[in-house]
């Protein structure tokens, strides 16, 4: 029936956005332990990407699916679409900066066994 | 004047999603707002073809799930590089040639690989782009072909 599944819906709704805001930490704690185990400058803004896009939706769809009201839905879904506007503007303009400014990318394969903390090119 | 009026329309919806309220003085202040932003923009003299493409939002929102998508896989992978227990990583930066014409297409494609996680736009030069990649084999030659062609398509509205 249509009715119990909107009624089940309803149930399980805080439930689901819970799991997402969940998972949208996790994503942005995982992108905060890249930031800081990255060697240099570009490598890092990669892991900073990952909390700009997957943990920024992540935790988008749990608040929507938290949201009391279709209004508050469609403020959630504006956020969304400026932060994907606007987040890589921002990234490209702290790169091009640092590109200007002549820093040096590191380049090639790079490897850190964690026992021995040796590191090769 | 299409420009404007599609400018009016879009800046109605965002500010009535924006409010919700109903009320007399709400709703003339948002009227006020509005006419604003419109007189500033024009005085900006920014509002154009390409600043305001409504004739291609539904080739831009096609091309928005396809980058959805991408974006998602994009991320399973700097995740792992981000987790692994050894650091693994293999840095390059390459330039890569753009098929789009108009700032608007380069724009697009230009965000779309910053946007995904492992490549980052440094500088754009007429129809080049210098791109920083986490892995050297995620930016070989032809890797961005595909991304190039759809931004085009999506904001140009012209084949290859």
């Amino acid at each position: 029936m249509l009715t119990d599944a909107i009624e089940m819906f309803h149930l399980a709704r805080p439930w689901l956005g819970g799991i997402f805001c969940l998972i949208g930490a996790i994503l942005t704690v995982i992108g905060t332990v890249g930031v800081l185990r990255f060697p240099d400058f570009y490598t890092r803004l990669h892991a900073a990407s990952i909390t700009d896009t997957a943990g920024a939706t992540a935790l988008l769809v749990g608040m929507a699916f938290m949201a009391p009201g279709w209004v508050v839905v469609a403020k959630v879904a504006a956020i969304w679409v400026f932060l994907f506007l606007t987040g890589p503007t921002a990234s490209h303009a702290i790169a091009n900066a640092a590109h200007v400014a002549g820093l040096e990318p590191l380049i090639g394969r790079m490897w850190r066994d964690t026992e021995t903390e040796s590191e090769e090119e | 004047m299409g420009y404007f009026l599609g400018l009016l329309c879009a800046l109605v919806v965002f500010w009535y999603t924006m409010s919700g309220m109903n009320e007399p003085l709400i709703l003339g202040l948002g009227a006020v707002s509005v006419i604003v932003t419109m007189i500033l923009s024009w005085r900006l003299k920014v509002v154009d073809a390409d600043s305001s493409p409504y004739g291609r939002i539904i080739a831009f929102l096609v091309y928005w799930v396809w980058l959805f998508i991408e974006i998602l896989k994009a991320n399973w992978r700097v995740i792992q590089a981000c987790v692994k227990a050894d650091l693994d990583i293999n840095p390059a930066l390459v330039k890569v040639k753009t098929v789009c014409r108009s700032d608007l297409a380069k724009t697009t494609f230009a965000n779309s690989i910053t946007l995904t996680p492992g490549t980052v736009t440094l500088a754009v030069e007429g129809d080049k782009l210098l791109v920083h990649a986490l892995y050297e084999e995620d930016a070989e030659p032809g890797a961005f072909d595909e991304m190039d062609a759809l931004s085009a398509r999506a904001a140009d509205g012209r084949h290859k």
